[in-house]
């Protein structure tokens, strides 16, 4: 089967996505993006990996159960990324919004094929998602991920059974687990960055520097585009036409006071 | 099982498992809602219990990773039809990898109300892209037999009224293809046939008149399934 995975999109809003092992910092730099777009008063919506509230108690008892195999883990994640693009993603994208997303369907071609499933079989499988507008792809060693995530300043000093791959039975150390895992990842990742045109930007670099660089990208990709106006915005404007339909017809101007 | 064509699966399967020979057999038995599929695997179980056969069967919607979040999913509203799709696929693996694969390495006959092939149909009426779905469930093992049981709406409904009734996801009421039950349970399970007959077709069901009473379509069950016990003996 030679159909094109993820196809471009012809939507009014634009679909920016940050991808990257954990510890990569994409989430500090997504926030980031986040509050700088909505400064500018820009529509803006965020959309995390795994965050599907029908799809959440099955993934949390099969976590807990530890029953998932990498195909059913798969099809899972997929159908809790399904979810959010019927409900949300596709609906944001045709009213014009910028949707931001921490992670996405190449989250799933660099794990999954990481734990084992086919590589063409997991691209069908989001097939129906489109080509993002941009991907930044958040690039460091595993070395620097692992020391971010065990000194816990993300937030979380501990690693999750599946997180650290202990399903592929890589290692019964978690830390080692993960290390390994977190490798075959990048090397999915890295065959990614020509197939489907990331940008890659140095997460070992300063924080502001990764997102200086981010914002120069995003503001050259929005350039020209005009997106759904807020409402704020939408008021002022109608308030504006308002005022110069008034000052230009001159049936108003002769009136009597 | 005996690979077909070489292969075991449709696709790729479980690249990760290393599977070259499955002792036991695999009997699927689709068809509609109504067309009598449980009453039949019932019968066909007693009969292979008595002849020696250890027997396990599974269904549709009955793995216990999927099974409470998939019916809370569809008591709600919101399950779009990808989702739905990929729900039901997930469903599908976790049976066929935790309970399926576990059976017939065992030397188990399998019987199974229903395959992937329900789920297609299912998800090609409501607009899925065939190719897609069929790709989705390349993991897929192929069945020693498939007897597709085959009954016009007419004789559905009949058995319906007789049984548990019109419900709202048999009658494709999401659709919206008609204002009630009944209209809309004809225009959908017409529909579902016409994507049942296309896959007899091309992926070699024995299709069986379901029409016929239990008996009568017992023993030519019991028929069709013989060859497979006499390669066992």
């Amino acid at each position: 089967m030679n159909r094109p995975v993820l196809k471009p999109h012809n939507f009014d809003g634009k679909l920016i996505v940050v991808e990257g092992i954990d510890g990569s910092g994409k989430s500090t730099q997504i926030n980031l993006l986040y509050k700088w777009l909505q400064n500018q008063g820009k529509s803006v919506h965020f959309s995390e990996w795994n965050s599907s509230a029908l799809v959440r108690s099955t993934t949390k008892s099969g976590k807990k159960d530890k029953v998932f195999t990498p195909t059913t883990f798969s099809l899972l994640q997929a159908t809790d990324f399904a979810d959010r693009w019927e409900n949300h993603i596709l609906p944001m994208l045709k009213a014009g919004v910028i949707v931001l997303a921490d992670r996405y369907a190449f989250t799933a071609f660099a794990r999954d094929v990481a734990r084992g499933v086919s590589p063409a079989w997991v691209r069908n499988l989001y097939s129906f998602a489109p080509l993002p507008d941009l991907v930044f792809y958040f690039q460091v060693p595993v070395s620097v991920a692992t020391e971010r995530i065990l000194s816990g300043w993300t937030g979380r000093s501990n690693l999750k059974y599946y997180e650290a791959g202990m399903d592929l039975g890589l290692s019964d150390n978690r830390v080692t687990s993960f290390r390994l895992f977190q490798q075959r990842i990048i090397n999915e990742y890295e065959q990614m960055v020509p197939e489907f045109g990331f940008t890659v930007i140095d997460g070992t670099l300063p924080v502001q520097d990764q997102q200086h660089q981010v914002r120069l990208i995003v503001k050259k990709a929005l350039h020209g585009w005009k997106g759904l106006p807020t409402p704020a915005q939408l008021s002022r404007a109608l308030a504006r036409r308002a005022k110069t339909e008034q000052q230009t017809d001159p049936a108003r101007e002769e009136k009597p006071a | 099982m005996k690979a077909k064509d070489g292969n075991l699966f449709y696709g790729s399967g479980f690249p990760y498992h290393h599977i070259t020979s499955l002792p036991g057999k695999l009997i699927v038995l689709e068809g509609t809602d109504g067309v009598g599929r449980s009453t039949q695997i019932q019968l066909l179980r007693t009969w292979l219990e008595t002849k020696g056969y250890a027997v396990s069967d599974t269904g549709l919607r009955r793995s216990a990773l999927t099974q409470p979040g998939l019916d809370a999913a569809k008591s709600g509203h919101t399950l779009g039809r990808l989702t739905m799709s990929l729900f039901y696929a997930t469903d599908f693996a976790d049976r066929l990898e935790n309970n399926i694969i576990p059976a017939l390495k065992a030397g188990f006959y399998v019987l199974s109300d229903r395959y992937f092939y329900s789920t297609i149909a299912r998800d090609v009426v409501r607009g899925a892209d065939p190719v897609w779905a069929r790709e989705m469930y390349s993991f897929a093992l192929k069945p020693d037999i498939v007897l597709y049981l085959k009954a016009d709406v007419h004789t559905l409904v009949s058995r319906l009224v007789h049984g548990r009734g019109f419900d709202y996801w048999d009658s494709g009421m999401d659709l919206h293809l008609a204002g009630n039950l009944y209209d809309s349970f004809q225009i959908y399970q017409a529909r579902l046939i016409e994507q049942f007959d296309q896959m007899a077709e091309e992926d070699h069901f024995v299709t069986l008149d379901a029409a016929r009473s239990i008996n009568a379509l017992q023993q030519d069950i019991r028929r069709q399934i013989q060859p497979l016990l006499d390669e066992d003996e």
